[in-house]
């Protein structure tokens, strides 16, 4: 029988955090990406657009995870496409992600007063000319704490991805512990992994948020 | 590619969804209810007990808060009895639903007692309140209706999160779904049913959550 040190769980338990990591980064810029056309469609200045993109955010918003993930692994399937793990964790991941991202960035874009939008429109910007030019730029600047503090939602939402068999961290914890018998001390440093991953990106949201709101309190 | 619904193999199990959401619910408000006491014992904790206990409450906080829930529940229901703390499937998931929502409930009501002027609190022992007195009164109530919205989507959250306390078998809606799904083969249809579930669930804890919210701050509604 083969014994397992600390080291070798612990080493092996790192191997499988780079899938966290690199699924946490894919999810989250294509959740940017995504997110943005649903925060244009959300602020755009046609009704049907604003309605499909509310009810696009609710229904993300108001469902479990874990259900759209078993929604795209099961279901697309079944339309005739091919889906592994991979895919389905990386399309789920990146559509809740979009959700939660448009909903964050439309209350930043909000904030902007309207006179920054009828000064722009005076000047015969186009829509998309002062979203660009005008609005972004200056809701970007509110946007960064918020955005980096859901990053922290992404990187654990990927421990769900491993209940339909992707394996990273969580799917990895468990297999090492049906191997080792040592669930205390397996799922003990999992979750430590986590924790050195999502800590930083707590901490560095409180302070840009911290340094944002000096700032806004000086003038 | 054309595929065909076929909601009508799902009719014989209604029986296993109710039991699903009953089961569902019953983690909901067990686990939210000492959820959200944990919550405001740290959160006292934090803003004024003893200086000792607030490093501890702070790490208990941040350890939850960085970490995923199904670590967390993994961790209880098959770590813990490595050290002697055995626990049934139910257990297990509401002590990981209590540790995890007391952690975010922390923060929010904490957030809601720095908004009360320090005044208040001269004001309450200028009354001859004891501190208890008047953190019950004067600061916690104000306090919990500020944060009130916040606490609910925090739940609301942590319900959709109870979604995976079916990986460690506990009977709950996701686990009726994937027992119809490995029955019948109709997984799409099972899902979307859990999901629809999953939804009205989220509307009704929410109205509930609103009905509880007058009921305990009847007559400040008009002062916010």
């Amino acid at each position: 029988m083969t014994q397992f040190t600390t080291w070798d769980i612990v080493s092996n338990l790192l191997l499988a955090a780079r899938w966290t990591v690199l699924l946490s980064i894919l999810a989250f810029i294509g959740g940017g990406v995504v997110g943005l056309v649903v925060l244009y469609c959300r602020i755009a200045r046609k009704v049907w657009l604003q309605r499909a993109a509310n009810l696009y955010i609710e229904l993300f918003q108001g469902t479990p995870l874990l259900m759209q993930l078993f929604l795209i692994f099961f279901g697309l399937p079944l339309m005739g496409l091919d889906v592994s793990p991979w895919a389905a964790a990386f399309v789920s991941l990146t559509l809740w992600t979009s959700a939660f991202l448009a909903e964050i960035w439309r209350g930043c874009v909000e904030s902007i007063p309207k006179g920054q939008w009828e000064a722009s429109s005076s000047l015969a910007m186009s829509f998309f000319e002062q979203l660009r030019y005008v609005v972004l730029p200056q809701a970007l600047r509110i946007a960064v704490p918020p955005t980096v503090g859901f990053s922290v939602q992404v990187v654990k939402g990927t421990a769900l991805t491993s209940i339909i068999g992707f394996v990273e961290l969580s799917k990895a914890s468990t297999i090492i512990t049906n191997a080792t018998f040592e669930p205390f001390t397996v799922y003990g440093f999992a979750a430590l992994i986590y924790f050195v991953l999502c800590w930083p990106l707590s901490k560095s949201s409180q302070l840009l948020e911290r340094k944002l709101n000096v700032a806004h309190h000086h003038h | 590619m054309a595929y065909s619904f076929d909601f009508s193999s799902l009719a014989d199990y209604g029986p296993v969804l109710a039991k699903g959401v009953a089961i569902t619910v019953e983690l909901i408000v067990v686990g939210g209810a000492l959820g959200v006491g944990l919550g405001i014992a740290c959160a006292w904790a934090k803003a004024l007990g003893p200086r000792w206990l607030r490093p501890i409450v702070s790490a208990y906080v941040e350890l939850i808060r960085n970490t995923p829930f199904l670590i967390q529940l993994f961790f209880i229901f098959f770590g813990l009895p490595a050290i002697g703390v055995g626990l049934t499937e139910m257990q297990a998931a509401i002590l990981a639903m209590v540790i995890n929502l007391g952690a975010y409930a922390c923060e929010i009501i904490r957030a809601g007692i720095e908004a009360t002027p320090r005044g208040q609190f001269e004001a309450g022992a200028s009354l001859a309140m004891s501190p208890i007195q008047t953190f019950r009164h004067v600061v916690l109530v104000p306090a919990l209706q500020k944060i009130w919205p916040a606490l609910t989507s925090q739940i609301v959250i942590v319900m959709f999160g109870s979604a995976v306390c079916s990986q460690i078998s506990v009977e709950e809606l996701t686990f009726a779904a994937n027992f119809i799904q490995s029955r019948t083969f109709r997984a799409f249809e099972s899902y979307i049913v859990a999901t629809v579930l999953y939804l009205l669930l989220a509307v009704l804890l929410r109205q509930v959550m609103r009905g509880l919210g007058l009921f305990l701050f009847p007559r400040r509604r008009k002062t916010t």
